[in-house]
């Protein structure tokens, strides 16, 4: 378990200093930041954060599961965070297609480098860990998982946690910070 | 195992509903820059301190993890804020 949480923590240091450089760049030009800012979907990032928060919800109950040995809830609560991390993938599609039909790209100012950058190395997470959810849930069906078995499961949880809290940053720092 | 009677659920409630205050409420023109976004930015590293607390379980984590786990949305609440307050109004 040690390893995960080291990398856990080296990676969250990552995102702190590329959250850094992002206020940075914003620093030199904030009066382009806001206006393309307001290109973006509030919404529907407001959306993918209680998305993954309920997939969050739903790998700690299913941790919570494993420690009382109720081995039948794992796999549909693991199932439940696949599911949401898959619904997030989805919204981000939506989202990055929305953003090419109208001729957005990471080349077309240097916010927008950012947010395809940000939002890139946190969908990369997403897609690994809905990944091993997904294994785990498989693997959960078999009755793999109970509260002497779980330092893997675990460890997954905590990823996906990670992916969640990441989010959860990310979000405001690039749909809602209004400019002075 | 009733969800209702787990910590966690209440902590995903908590946290739903503090996203629904910040997404569609201080970011609204109704308050000014500097009240939604210090807001949103507090609002946020109390959400990352309960998923880090509740989610992750650090809250039964040794105190030296747990309280270098718990630095982290403080730091970056403060430098995010930090250089919110030091970009120039574009107003």
């Amino acid at each position: 378990m040690d390893g995960v949480w080291v990398f856990i923590g080296a990676d969250s240091v990552i995102f702190a200093i590329l959250f850094l450089s992002f206020m940075q760049d914003r620093l030199k030009n904030p009066a382009l930041f806001e206006a393309s800012r307001h290109a973006l979907n509030m919404n529907l990032g407001g959306v993918d954060t209680l998305i993954l928060l309920t997939s969050s919800w739903s790998v700690a109950l299913a941790v919570q599961a494993m420690k009382r040995d109720q081995i039948d809830r794992e796999p549909r609560l693991l199932l439940g965070g696949a599911v949401t991390g898959l619904l997030f993938m989805v919204s981000k599609s939506v989202e990055y297609f929305q953003k090419f039909a109208h001729g957005i790209t990471p080349g077309t100012n240097p916010f927008y480098m950012w947010y395809f950058t940000l939002t890139g190395i946190h969908l990369v997470h997403v897609v690994a860990g809905t990944s091993l959810l997904t294994y785990l849930c498989v693997r959960s069906r078999r009755g793999t998982y109970d509260h002497l078995h779980r330092a893997v499961p675990e460890s997954v949880a905590s990823f996906w946690h990670l992916v969640d809290l990441l989010w959860v940053v990310l979000f405001p720092l690039l749909y809602l910070m209004k400019a002075a | 195992m009733s969800v209702l009677r787990e910590r966690v659920t209440w902590v995903w409630l908590g946290l739903m509903a503090l996203t629904c205050v910040t997404t569609w409420g201080l970011s609204k023109e109704l308050f000014s820059p500097t009240v939604a976004v210090v807001g949103i930015f507090l609002i946020a590293a109390v959400k990352v301190r309960y998923v880090m607390l509740d989610f992750m379980e650090l809250r039964q984590a040794p105190l030296p993890v747990r309280a270098a786990f718990e630095v982290w949305p403080a730091v970056v609440a403060a430098v995010i804020l930090g250089f919110w307050f030091a970009t120039p109004a574009i107003m």
